[in-house]
């Protein structure tokens, strides 16, 4: 007599998982590359054709990674938060992606250059070894080149305190 | 002032509904005549108003009024009128909007047929059916008004979603929606059942003929929303377990399965609460359909705008609706529990099979569907189950169903001799076997074991199905076949088909990719296509660039393809218009790809053999159902027979139930 | 990472080819180039089918093989480059969650969070079965109909 009961038990523990999935993001992919070490690469210099930028130069101390691109209109909202992150001291490597450098030094002139250096990925495969697949994505990286968070769309005030300020206290605290 | 009209029209609609719901219940429950009474009335002043709050929608599009918002954003005054009246459903405030529009339809249809039935239960039906118009023309009201103003208004609007500016795709929701919708009847059927605490074989020929009209529409619905997905959306795929299409395949899966389970309850009045059950589970998996396009749960292209407020909505409607039947249900259904006895060769094990294994692959595409949701939930972070997931598994309860039912369609009922039913298919299953090994070498150069099973199962199936009616018609003394038997043998021989056309297609499909320059000609599975020059056309709304190719065979002409890429002129996105040559036993299909410069394009060619069987075979499939619900015995009426007359044998032991 | 490296090398030079491919098309189409495939039909049908079921990550729900984007268009020349390597179908699986997560293939892995996914099918067709058994010997236990009409 108790099995008529059963469809009601399987219908409610249904609308709890739909209620949970209401408030989850079905887009929102966690990166497999968290906690693991930078992919590495060497890549030309924007600025300077002759000279090369690499997660050797990353490396030492925390450090952003900003996937950036002129056709990318995203890339444009978060710029001035990233102008103003430069300032306060926060050391940004851009990864320029499948860009064309005339134009992507236009850009920074424009608008202000709030990177130390950034490398030019014309193909794409290093934002590949990232994972990347839609700009603008930014990765903090640790000085011992561990990926610690990675943000996919628009950097902004509200992101960084959340999720990546934390990480860098905390960090600091450990041995 | 019009859509205000409208929106005051929904207002009373809802009024009326509530009042269709509450009453006849409440009627029912006390045994108040004029109360129950008042279900028709009810029912007819809905239906009423829900098509004058559609019509005051579809003047809004047609009169280009984009004070309305949602006429602003799935409209525009380039847009041609056939596609004006379309955009009504073309978003998700408008196609609830058609929801209910479907509701009322078959809530009349039901209030008018209900004259038969007694009051009790006619009126208990037009209450649940009250409970659901009103449950989704509250939430069209509260959260989805589609009369909501947009001031001050803008000149022009912003189109209609150019996937959507298309015949076949302005036909695909009503007539998928109809079905949908329509599952609302037998379960309506059901809980009133519940409620009565009455169900008999009279209850079973009530119910089966809605429930096979509902099917019939979600048949077809569906394999247009496929047909459409093939030829417009430019890569030869028709079919590709998406949530939303899995969300229409889901009830027509259980509807399936609800039809066979009347099947043997109008004949043994057995299996009773299962089909009450199955009834319960058909409308709630439509529910769930709607629940899953409109919450933003999760990713489709089909998806409506998501908003987790709209969801807590549908979700809670959802919960009330459905467990409120399955409450119900857990504390009745022991009251339906009845003898009937059968063998293990017998038309009701099949059946009993066949629902098994339909409810098995129904789990199965729910699971696999849902199990994202499931993963992030539980933490495990985002997953992707797709294709090579369900095509797998699928296949793992259907293949047997299709061995099965090849047998089952001529087992008689209670009790058979197996070697009298494998004695008389056991040549149509060689001959089946025979087909599926030579046919493959001889017209596509070679084969594989899924291949051979596939075309095996298919043509089995479509032997089954014709033996029957082919050898009646040659033995001019033999019994004529019922309508409800004709539709029997149609309709699986659709299935047939289908099988046969998914089976060829999937294995012998040949994709190709070219970079072309105009004057050139490639091959492509034997036929020869010439690039002939390339043109710009101007649309009522888009723009494009048109190729013509011209197809041959041996250096015979067969015909000229012109494949367009349009870019309509609001929305800006690109969208590719293939050509096809089609015939039942190929389609040959081009498409325009990129311009790579210097006059080469790429092109896409596509090869596609027997892939109209698949369509055709839903087609034939819909037909049979509806030779089933007209059978004469339908459309006589019912005579109350007692229903434990003639129980002979010894007395049945009663120990569990 | 040397495998990387070489890779990157490998898809450097792959790209060098397409470059080259799309400037002799450009100088002179002798045949009607393959566009997106390989000549070997054995290798063009495995990466056919491969690339069906590989998502496109920006998109509502396509494969990388449908999409129209630049991005999918990027997957399927990173695929192509991982299959002329000798890369199995699996291992380019593994390649491609390892950077973008299980999210990207259409097809489950097989792992703890997925077995119940996975076992689905035997687990339902064995209820099934159970159930069909359990009926089946209850109904035969009773007592036919003699008299039976429509």
């Amino acid at each position: 007599m108790w099995r008529y009961a059963i469809p009601v038990v399987l219908l409610l523990v249904l609308g709890a998982f739909f209620y949970r999935g209401l408030y989850l993001n079905p887009t929102f992919v966690e990166s497999p590359l968290i906690g693991k070490p930078a992919p590495e690469f060497t890549l030309p210099d924007l600025e300077n054709p002759e000279g090369t930028v690499g997660t050797e130069d990353i490396a030492g101390r925390y450090a952003l990674l900003n996937v950036w691109a002129t056709w990318c209109v995203e890339c444009r909202h978060e710029h001035d938060f990233l102008l103003s992150l430069a300032e306060s001291g926060m050391p940004i490597y851009g990864l320029n992606w499948k860009d064309e450098r005339d134009k992507a030094l236009e850009w920074l002139e424009v608008l202000g250059d709030p990177y130390v250096a950034s490398a030019v990925d014309e193909i794409g495969d290093v934002a590949i070894d990232y994972g990347v697949y839609g700009a603008p994505e930014t990765f903090l990286i640790g000085p011992d080149l561990t990926i610690l968070a990675k943000h996919i769309g628009p950097l902004s005030t509200a992101i960084w305190e959340a999720r990546f300020a934390p990480l860098i206290e905390s960090h600091h605290g450990a041995p | 002032m019009i859509p205000e009209l409208g929106q005051f029209a929904l207002i009373l609609a809802c009024c009326l509904a509530i009042c269709q719901a509450a009453l006849p219940l409440a009627g029912a429950q006390t045994g108040r005549r004029d109360w129950m009474v008042m279900a028709r009335s009810a029912a007819t002043g809905q239906f009423v108003f829900v098509v004058i709050a559609y019509a005051v929608l579809t003047h809004a599009f047609v009169t280009d009024d984009f004070s309305v918002r949602f006429v602003a954003l799935h409209s525009n005054s380039d847009l041609p009128l056939g596609y004006k009246i379309a955009a009504v459903w073309g978003g998700h405030e408008g196609s609830l909007l058609l929801w209910s529009l479907m509701l009322a339809l078959w809530t009349l249809a039901v209030a008018a047929a209900g004259r038969s039935q007694p009051l009790e239960f006619a009126s208990r039906v037009l209450g649940v059916l009250g409970i659901v118009s009103a449950g989704v023309l509250l939430f069209t009201l509260l959260t989805s008004n589609p009369f909501d103003r947009l001031l001050p208004p803008v000149i022009d609007g912003n189109d209609l979603n150019p996937l959507l500016q298309d015949p076949a795709m302005v036909a695909h929701p009503p007539l998928l929606y109809v079905g949908y919708v329509g599952m609302a009847v037998p379960f309506a059927f059901a809980v009133a059942a519940l409620l009565t605490g009455k169900l008999d074989r009279n209850w079973a020929r009530w119910t089966r003929p809605w429930t096979v009209g509902a099917w019939i529409f979600l048949t077809v619905g569906i394999a247009l929303g496929s047909w459409w997905a093939y030829y417009e959306l430019g890569w030869g795929g028709w079919w590709f377990w998406d949530p939303v299409e899995n969300a229409s395949f889901m009830p027509w899966l259980m509807g399936t399965a609800l039809i066979h389970s009347l099947a043997v309850t109008e004949r043994r009045g057995i299996f009773k609460s299962w089909t009450v059950l199955l009834a319960i589970a058909a409308f709630t998996l439509s529910l769930l359909g709607t629940f899953l396009v409109r919450s933003g749960v999760l990713i489709s292209v089909h998806s409506f705008a998501s908003d987790p407020e709209r969801g807590l909505f549908i979700l809670l409607l959802l919960l009330l609706i459905s467990g409120g039947s399955l409450v119900l249900y857990a504390f009745r259904a022991h009251n339906f529990e009845a003898e009937g006895g059968f063998r293990l060769v017998s038309r009701e094990s099949f059946l009993l099979a066949n629902n098994i294994l339909l409810v098995v692959a129904c789990g199965l595409i729910l699971f696999g569907t849902l199990y994202p949701l499931f993963h992030d939930a539980m933490g495990a972070g985002n997953l992707s189950v797709g294709e090579p997931f369900f095509n797998v598994v699928f296949l793992v309860p259907m293949l047997p169903l299709a061995f099965l039912l090849g047998l089952g369609m001529h087992a008689a009922w209670q009790k058979m001799n197996p070697k009298t039913l494998i004695g008389r298919l056991r040549w149509l299953g060689i001959a089946a076997l025979l087909v599926a090994v030579v046919f493959p070498l001889i017209a596509y150069g070679s084969t594989g074991v899924m291949t051979i099973v596939g075309i095996t199962a298919g043509v089995w199936v479509t032997l089954s199905s014709l033996i029957e009616p082919v050898s009646r018609w040659l033995d001019s003394r033999a019994v004529r076949l019922t309508r409800a038997q004709w539709g029997m043998f149609i309709a699986h021989l659709g299935v047939g088909l289908f099988i046969i056309g998914a089976s060829v297609t999937s294995a012998f499909t040949i994709e190709t990719d070219r970079a072309v320059r105009i004057g050139e000609t490639w091959e492509v599975a034997g036929f020869d296509i010439e690039f002939r020059g390339l043109r710009q056309v101007e649309g009522p709304n888009f723009v494009a660039d048109e190729g013509e190719f011209e197809l041959r065979r041996d250096g015979e002409f067969i015909a000229t393809l012109r494949p367009q890429k349009r870019i309509y002129r609001v929305r800006t996105e690109p969208m590719t218009e293939a050509a096809i040559d089609g015939r039942m036993a190929r389609d040959v299909f081009v498409a325009l790809g990129e311009p790579l410069g210097d006059g080469a394009w790429s092109i896409r060619a596509q090869y596609k053999p027997m892939i109209r069987f698949i369509w055709f075979g839903c087609v034939i499939m819909a037909l049979g159902g509806l030779l089933a619900a007209t059978d004469r015995r339908y459309r006589e009426p019912v005579r109350e027979r007692a229903e434990a007359k003639s129980r002979v044998g010894k007395p049945a032991e009663q120990g569990g139930h | 990472m040397p495998a990387l490296t070489r890779l990157r090398a490998l898809a450097r030079g792959a790209s060098t080819l397409a470059m080259a491919a799309l400037l002799a098309l450009g100088a002179a189409l002798h045949a009607q180039e393959i566009v997106e495939g390989f000549e070997d039909p054995a290798l063009d049908a495995r990466y056919r089918d491969l690339i069906h079921e590989i998502r496109c990550m920006k998109c509502q729900n396509q494969s990388i093989a449908e999409s129209p984007i630049d991005q999918a268009a990027d997957i399927r020349r990173l695929v192509r480059v991982l299959m002329v390597d000798g890369l199995s179908d699996a291992e380019i699986r593994a390649y491609l969650a390892e950077r973008y997560g299980d999210f990207i293939n259409y097809r489950p892995p097989f792992k703890p969070s997925t077995w119940l996914l996975w076992s689905a099918p035997v687990i339902l067709l064995a209820g099934g079965a159970f159930v069909f058994a359990r009926v089946l010997r209850e109904r035969m236990g009773q007592p036919l109909d003699e008299d039976i009409d429509r």
